[in-house]
């Protein structure tokens, strides 16, 4: 299937390759920087693309160019899907997926991509498999290894692989048995000119980080599950389960995974927590034009709106800004036309704004376009259902918006903030131990937005290693 | 061509190179500090490295060369100069390398391989290190022994002859106690491509796949298209280990497998059969990777087995429901049943879903979405869906996975590369199934956000989804992006208006309206696009729209892209009836400026003034003449050929009068309407999913997905693997169910069921003991038999241990092991008594493996007609050509076969249920006595004849004899009255039974394993008899055979409360062999279970109801008591059964 894969940064330069069959010459990868070169920006060069021998399929993610080269017909996301598994794996390896890193690391990446792939399929994709066939590098090991000669190569075959859990290790013991869950919900929205709402959806993945001993089973169930929809699941979950009671029963992964993501469609249930009014003007006689927004809390239930960044791309004929934020700073780049305004918090006493004039082409007509304004915001803790004390968990509502104006607003919101994992949701104890099976049973109630909110969370019967 | 790209790039990035020059010195260990050497890639100035490296490179002649464009000699990678000029240049490094490679220290090998690592990784030519770096392949140290094979597994190809230095450590890896050893050592043997090991590596597959370890096995798997690529002659061989695999139940191997069936001979499909349902319902365990490769696999095998679903579309409207989880759960149920229910329900459908293809759709298609690698939930829809289900398939109420799949993965903050893909898939299933993603058009929105691909692929989608309804909102949604400022998308957008108006009549207006808006756009571009829609869309309805043609005349004073004038030039000669004051000017103001356009402009000038001067003569002659000539002398020769043309035929002239009459015809034509289509029309021919949809031109490798088959193939064909993965529970049921079909279907049974049911026959006819002996000997025959498909089973299970498959051909090999084993087991058996208790021994050891083995044996349909081929195979060479399936009368007969059978002459009268030929267990008893019965005497006979009708009855002969004067008439049963459970089969009324004669009947009691008596009335014309039969509880069971080992195996788990033992003393008369026999089985119906040992008789028989195990033993060991043991789940009757027999014997 996947005959080589080439890493070529965004200057162009071939820094890795792996061939997983016979070696495919370099010189196969012209074809995509033909079209590197012709698309405008990195994330338009087509993720497929026809050589007359091969055929080139990349992702793009950390500056980074995924160019897996493939000689026969096979499935394209298969492909695509497998080069996001790397990325996320080199992440998960060591720490960030950067060209330094990975020239750093290069020995460890080989032997990583060595045991991914075999003959062009995927062997071990599962990254608690891996870690334990090839150990992530740290420095600890690094000096252990210097001095007692042992290596970063397993010599075992990985329990996991065998077994019928393959995404979780046996034998795994800690002291503090923790778990926690970050449900992260992102709105994404277009709203007309008069405010009022074209589309909304929301967009909500559980996080899970899952630190806990032996083989726990834990169940998990929402306060109004019937919301959500287009569930999609970690592999651990079992399906049929949730079927027929709509709790999420599994055996959870060691360590940091998306336990599932979800949608929730209905319009009705989008109350979207802020607003942006605009006064945009040009003039067609003067050289001069108006700008003004202001950005204002709506229904966030007393929580305050945070990281709120405003980005607009002003038309061509803006040849530079004069404004004036009451908070926040904003810069324009008279190149590129982008105005990006970062205001912060918002405080509901005193409305951030930003005011001023634009300078126009002289001479020119006004501009067609419609400027575009994107507004990004989130919101911590937003648990509007707090009648429980327990509900200590933290939310993040990640969002942003686009404004369109002059004729339309279109408000489009969009969240693609990675929200750093902060706070403990539960830490669970055993409660009882019997043949050193350690017993969890922990009930907690949790609110967020309202009905879809995570009801409890319970660690049952917890089977020792095994 | 490559060479001229690579060329160019090498001197635009001068920078690159110098950095490229530095990394190759940073990672010679020279120039590092000697600890801890940097990060090879640490820059160094490129200046410093020049002065550095000089007085290595002035020894060769290539040095100067290698300065200027290293870059290009990567570029060509294959150039052999390059890369000896490379490597001459730089011998030291390597040298120091290979000093550190012939060092006894580990960390310094694991240095030197971890830079020759990095290498290979930057795409250095390392391959001169070879002959050092092979002799490491023994290395203790894991880490370098893996770089070692990193490193082989890339040089190998070139430098085969060393490479073959390696292979015997590979193979001494392959017996490794370690699996990740054993699985490492077969990877690296089978990717080192070197043809002369292909039979190296052939062995060593082989014997991988019969590995102990899944992984390893799973290695396998992937070996074999390896070996293929490199030898493709091997390909039989290949796929008998295919096969082998594939019946393989882990589901680790599963995936990989069925990926090497699809590299290496996908043309098999009837490989699957057998395995298609244990597939199915394996695959969601699969991991998910191996579950694309099987789900693919598995459309294909769909295509080509079963019918098409449009067929069956409106049923499924109907009742959808049913008609996939209904048929599914009887498939869960009991495989058994499906054939009752595939032919049940046609009856009442006119077509009814393969159960096996909801099976597909159940277990493939509905559950995995969710648990899947969330991703791959997009891949998975688009594969199965359309090319099994066929075009509309799912009425939209029914299921959601094609939402699921088609809009999930849009809403879903899915990386852009996924997006692009899938939209493109849906964008083809846009075109015919608008239903399924219409309530999602909103999900289709663009945002400003997205990638210029995406937005245009969205575009697309939403064009095709658009109609009456929805046309409103999509218009203006495209208004807005119509106003944004990307320029390509703008078009794209304008584009798709125009695609929106021709397919909808009703906002066309509109639409037109909407572009002529656009035409008073400052940017060129969107008006040039407009314009070029706005032709498309006038060429409709012409005659309404002068004013926009007009307007579009005057534009061309303004609009400079060449597309859009020579559009409006068209429009205005096409409709110049429409506009006969302005044509002529626009033509004036074009013939002014002609040397100036566009060649795409002149032609359509030279077009405008042909029609004109066709229609309109007076007012354009002189422009047309003058446009003519300027065209004449165009540097264009296309024009020149196009005016000279348009002369000859519109300018009467002597010669070409006979065109010019038809020049208003030709130039005038009326021309058909541009219809605007999607570009994604006709891609459905490639299936969706694949890299050729995606290209839309077929990839190398493409398979064609076959078109649905117009017959259904035969579904039994997947039948013989079903016991293996139905739950136990059923089990019993169903065998129970299929007792008859089992021993009938069994040539290989019958002479075991001859020898039980011989010595009843036997003990009618007063032929006792001669026959005895012979149907000892053939029931220890047959046992023979069987324990050879035991030994047989066990001997490829030992092989690969858990792995427990079913081996559906056996292979030579395979067969002469078995028979090894078997005859040896075999000799045990026929001399029996000595070698019994090494058989124990070896029995007690295999009894774990026994109830695969076991399960093996019993479902009827796992011993169909590979079976009885082994079974004939092995007699031929062990015993006698002779046992040709011999044909016998199976004691336990399904009522039908043995109505069937009756006509035959092979299976006498005896075995049907006659109702002339009495036969009796326990002789007969007295009913009704004839003085109570006013002259009716009725007596009662257990026939051990299995009840026509009802297995579970019990058949009872009523014998009936009037010693009246009268004649009896209207003899029937009347109401009967019965405890519960208990039911009667009444026998048919016998009308009349004449004075002195007698007559007998059939009638059928279920005792429901109790010795409760069946009291029924029995009916004259005149009178009413109350009767009661009581059944002695030896004739609650029918006799089943099983070999010894069966035996053991089920008297092991009848243990505890289920063992009675009794001890009693035999007396005299009953020491002799056959007497003993004879006595047990009169007082029982059992079955006798040849013994190894002479002083130990073993009987077999089930409950007729329950089908419970009732084991009984008798040890009449010469000296002492005898003891009398009972094992049965039923212990009242066990309990009842020992008193009973101990009587018998005892007597």
């Amino acid at each position: 299937m996947i005959h080589s894969l080439f890493l070529i940064n965004s200057s162009g330069d071939i820094f890795l390759e792996k061939h997983w069959k016979s070696v495919v010459s370099r010189s196969v990868c012209d074809y995509f920087f033909e079209a590197q070169e012709r698309a405008t920006e990195a994330e338009n060069v087509p993720p497929v693309i026809p050589t007359p021998h091969h055929y080139l399929l990349s992702v793009y993610r950390h500056k980074i160019f995924f160019v897996a080269v493939i000689q026969t017909e096979v499935p394209p996301l298969f492909v695509i899907e497998f080069l996001h598994r790397v990325v996320d794996t080199f992440q998960d390896y060591f720490g960030v997926c950067s060209e330094p890193v990975i020239k750093d690391n290069v020995v460890v990446v080989y032997e990583v991509l060595e045991e991914m792939l075999d003959n062009g399929f995927p062997l071990a994709t599962e990254s608690n498999i891996l870690k334990e066939l090839i150990k992530p590098p740290t420095i600890l090991r690094t000096v252990v290894n210097t001095i007692t000669g042992s290596t970063n190569v397993g010599d075992q075959l990985p329990t996991g692989q065998l077994s019928v859990v393959p995404w979780r290790r046996t034998g795994v013991k800690y002291t503090n048995n923790e778990a926690y869950f970050d449900v992260i919900e992102e709105i994404d929205a277009i709203i007309d000119k008069s405010g009022s709402t074209i589309t909304a959806e929301i967009q909500g993945v559980i996080d899970a980080c899952v630190k806990l001993t032996g083989m726990p089973d834990l169940t998990l169930s929402f306060m109004n599950p019937r919301l959500l929809d287009d569930v999609s699941f970690h592999p651990c979950v079992r399906f049929k389960r949730w079927e027929s009671e709509r709790i999420l029963s599994f055996i959870p992964p060691d360590g940091n995974f998306r336990l599932l993501s979800y949608h929730v469609s209905a319009q009705n249930l989008v109350a979207i927590p802020v607003y942006v009014k605009h006064g945009i003007s040009f003039r067609d006689s003067s050289s001069l034009g108006r700008f003004e927004i202001t950005v204002g809390p709506k229904q966030t239930m007393g929580k305050t709106i945070e990281g709120v960044i405003v980005t607009s791309q002003m038309p061509k004929g803006v040849l530079n800004m004069s404004l004036t934020p009451s908070q926040g700073t904003h810069t324009f780049d008279p190149v590129t036309k982008m105005l990006s305004w970062d205001v912060g918090k918002i405080n509901p006493q005193k409305l951030p704004s930003l005011k001023g004039t634009m300078s126009l082409q002289a001479g020119a007509s006004k501009p067609d376009e419609n400027p575009t304004i994107n507004l990004q915001f989130k919101i911590q803790q937003l648990a509007i259902s707090a009648g429980s004390e327990k509900s200590n968990f933290r939310s993040f509502l990640a969002a942003s918006n686009t404004l369109m104006f002059a004729g339309v607003i279109v408000l489009r919101l969009l969240g693609h903030q990675a929200v750093p994992r902060t706070d403990v949701l539960y830490a669970i104890s055993p409660e009882s131990s019997r043949d050193a099976v350690p017993v969890y049973t922990l009930t907690v109630a949790g609110g967020h937005l309202e009905s879809r909110a995570l009801k409890d969370l319970k660690v049952s019967q917890v089977t020792g290693n095994n | 061509m490559q060479r001229f790209l690579q060329l160019p790039g090498a001197v635009v990035r001068p920078g690159g190179r110098g950095a490229d020059g530095a990394d190759q010195e940073a990672s010679s260990p020279v120039l590092g500090p000697e600890g801890g050497p940097p990060p090879w890639y640490q820059a160094l100035q490129p200046e410093e490295l020049r002065r550095l490296q000089a007085p290595e490179e002035d020894t060769t002649p290539e040095a100067p060369l290698e300065g200027p464009c290293p870059e290009a000699g990567q570029g060509q990678g294959q150039s052999q100069n390059q890369n000896q000029s490379q490597s001459q240049s730089q011998p030291l490094r390597h040298d120091d390398l290979k000093e550190m490679l012939d060092t006894n220290k580990d960390s310094l090998k694991l240095e030197a391989m971890k830079r020759i690592v990095a290498m290979i990784a930057r795409g250095k030519n390392a391959s001169d290190l070879f002959p050092a770096v092979v002799k490491n392949v023994a290395c203790k140290n894991i880490e370098v022994k893996k770089l070692v094979y990193v490193y082989l597994v890339r040089y190998a190809e070139e430098q085969q002859d060393l490479a073959l230095l390696s292979i015997s450590t590979f193979q001494r890896g392959l017996k490794d106690p370690n699996q990740l050893i054993r699985a490492s050592a077969l990877r690296v043997l089978s990717s080192i491509r070197v043809p002369i090991i292909v039979p190296i590596m052939m062995l060593a597959i082989k014997e991988a796949a019969s590995d102990m370890s899944p992984y390893v096995r799973k290695t396998a798997a992937h070996a074999i298209p390896k070996l293929y690529s490199l030898d493709s002659d091997q390909k039989d061989q290949l796929i008998e280990v295919i096969e082998k695999l594939l019946a393989d139940k882990t589901t680790l191997v599963a995936g990989s497998v069925v990926m090497a069936f699809e590299e290496v001979c996908p043309e098999r499909i009837d490989l699957i059969h057998k395995n298609y349902r244990k597939l199915c319902n394996l695959l969601i365990d699969v991991e998910e990777w191996g579950q694309v490769v099987i789900i693919s696999m598995l459309t294909r095998y769909a295509r080509t087995q079963f019918l098409s679903p449009t067929q069956n579309e409106s049923l499924l409207e109907e009742n959808p429901e049913k008609a996939f989880y209904g048929s599914d759960e009887d498939e869960a149920k009991a495989p058994g049943s499906e054939e009752a229910a595939s032919t049940a329900l046609p009856a009442r459908k006119p077509y009814v879903m393969d159960p096996d293809r909801s099976l597909l759709f159940y277990h493939v298609l509905s559950p995995p979405f969710p648990t899947l690698a969330p991703v791959l939930t997009s891949l998975l829809p688009t594969v199965p869906l359309h090319s099994i289900f066929g075009p509309p398939l799912f009425p939209p109420s029914t299921t959601s996975c094609p939402n699921r799949g088609a809009q999930g993965p849009l809403t879903c903050p899915l990386r852009s590369e996924v997006q692009y893909v899938v939209l493109q898939n849906v964008a083809t299933m846009s075109i015919k199934r608008r239903g399924m993603f219409e309530p999602y058009l909103k999900s289709f929105y663009i945002r400003s956000t997205d990638p210029t691909q995406i937005k245009i692929l969205k575009l697309e989608v939403l064009t095709n989804l658009a109609n009456e309804t929805n046309i409103p909102t999509v218009l203006r949604e495209f208004q807005v992006q119509a106003r944004g400022m990307d320029r390509d998308f703008v078009a794209a957008t304008i584009q798709a208006i125009g695609r929106c108006a021709t397919n909808i009549g009703r906002v066309r207006d509109t639409c037109l309206n909407g572009l002529v808006q656009l035409l008073s756009n400052r940017d060129e571009l969107v008006v040039a696009e407009s314009v070029v829609v706005i032709k498309k869309l006038l060429q409709m309805q012409p005659a309404q729209h002068a004013e926009i043609i007009k307007h579009l005349a005057k534009l061309t004073d303004n609009i400079q892209v060449p597309m859009a004038r020579a559009s409006i030039l068209w429009l205005i000669g096409e409709y110049c009836e429409h506009v006969p004051r302005i044509a002529p000017d626009v033509l004036r103001k074009m013939a002014k400026s002609f040397t100036a356009e566009e060649d795409i402009v002149k032609l359509q000038v030279i077009n405008l003034a042909a029609k004109l001067y066709l229609t309109n003569s007076k007012q354009t002659k002189l422009l047309t003449q003058y446009v003519l000539s300027l065209a004449k002398y165009d540097q264009n020769y296309d024009i020149r050929d196009r005016a000279r043309f348009t002369r000859q035929l519109i300018v009467p002239s002597e010669q070409g009068g006979a065109l010019s009459r038809h020049a208003k015809k030709l130039f005038l034509a009326p021309k058909p309407a541009p219809v605007l289509e999607s570009s994604f029309k006709d891609r459905d021919h490639f299936q969706l999913g694949s890299l050729s949809h995606l290209l839309n031109a077929k990839a190398t490798g493409y398979q064609e997905l076959p078109d649905w088959p117009e017959e259904a193939p035969d579904p039994s064909v997947r039948n013989v693997e079903v016991p293996e993965w139905t739950k136990c529970s059923n089990r019993e049921k169903r065998k129970e169910k299929e007792k008859p079909f089992y021993s009938d279907s069994e040539g290989e049974s019958g002479p075991t069921e001859s020898a039980d049911s011989d010595p009843e026959s036997e003990s009618e006819s007063d032929s006792k003991s001669s026959s005895e002996s012979g149907s000892g000997e053939s029931s220890s025959e047959s046992e023979n038999d069987d324990q050879d498909e035991d030994e047989k089973g066990r001997g490829s299970e030992s092989e690969q241990s858990e792995e427990g498959g079913k081996k559906k051909t056996k292979k030579k090999k395979k067969v002469s092991e078995g028979q090894g084993e078997a005859s040896s087991s075999e000799d045990g058996s026929d001399s029996s008594s000595s070698s019994s208790e090494s058989e124990e021994t070896s029995e007690s050891e295999e009894e774990q493996e026994r109830p695969a083995s076991w399960r093996r044996k019993t479902p009827p349909s796992s011993k169909s007609a590979p079976a009885a081929k082994e079974i004939s195979l092995l007699d031929l060479e062990d015993f006698t050509p002779a046992s040709v399936p011999p044909v016998s009368p199976p004691t336990v007969v399904s009522t039908s076969l043995a109505t069937d059978l009756e006509g035959l002459t092979l299976t006498d009268s005896s075995l049907a249920p006659s109702l002339l030929s009495p036969v009796s267990g326990a002789g007969r008893q007295e009913l009704l006595h004839r003085v109570a019965g006013e002259g009716l005497a009725v007596d009662y006979t257990f026939s051990r004849q299995p009840f026509s009708g009802d297995p579970h009855m019990v058949s009872v002969h009523i014998h009936f004899s009037n010693s009246s004067d009268t004649p009896i008439k209207g003899l029937h049963v009347g109401t009967p009255k019965l405890p519960a459970g208990l039911s009667i089969q009444e026998f048919p009324e016998i009308e009349s039974l004449a004075p002195g004669e007698s007559a007998t009947a059939v009638m059928g009691i279920n005792f429901c394993d109790s010795t409760q008596a069946a009291n029924f009335q029995l009916c004259t014309q005149t009178r009413q008899f109350y009767v009661s039969i009581q059944p002695p509880v030896g004739e609650l069971m029918a006799p089943v055979f099983m070999s010894e080992n069966e035996f053991k195996k089920e008297q092991g788990k009848l243990t505890g409360m289920n063992e009675i033992t009794e001890k009693l003393t035999l007396p005299d008369t009953c020491r002799s062999d056959h007497i003993v026999v004879q006595k047990v089985t009169a007082t029982a119906n059992l079955g006798r279970v040849p013994c190894g040992t002479s002083d130990e008789y073993r009987f077999a028989g089930r409950t007729l109801t329950s089908g419970s195990l009732v084991l009984l033993t008798l040890d009449a060991r010469p000296t002492g008591p005898a003891q009398l043991t009972v094992n049965s789940e039923k212990m009242v009757i066990g309990t009842m059964l020992v008193k009973d027999v101990i009587q018998a014997l005892t007597q």
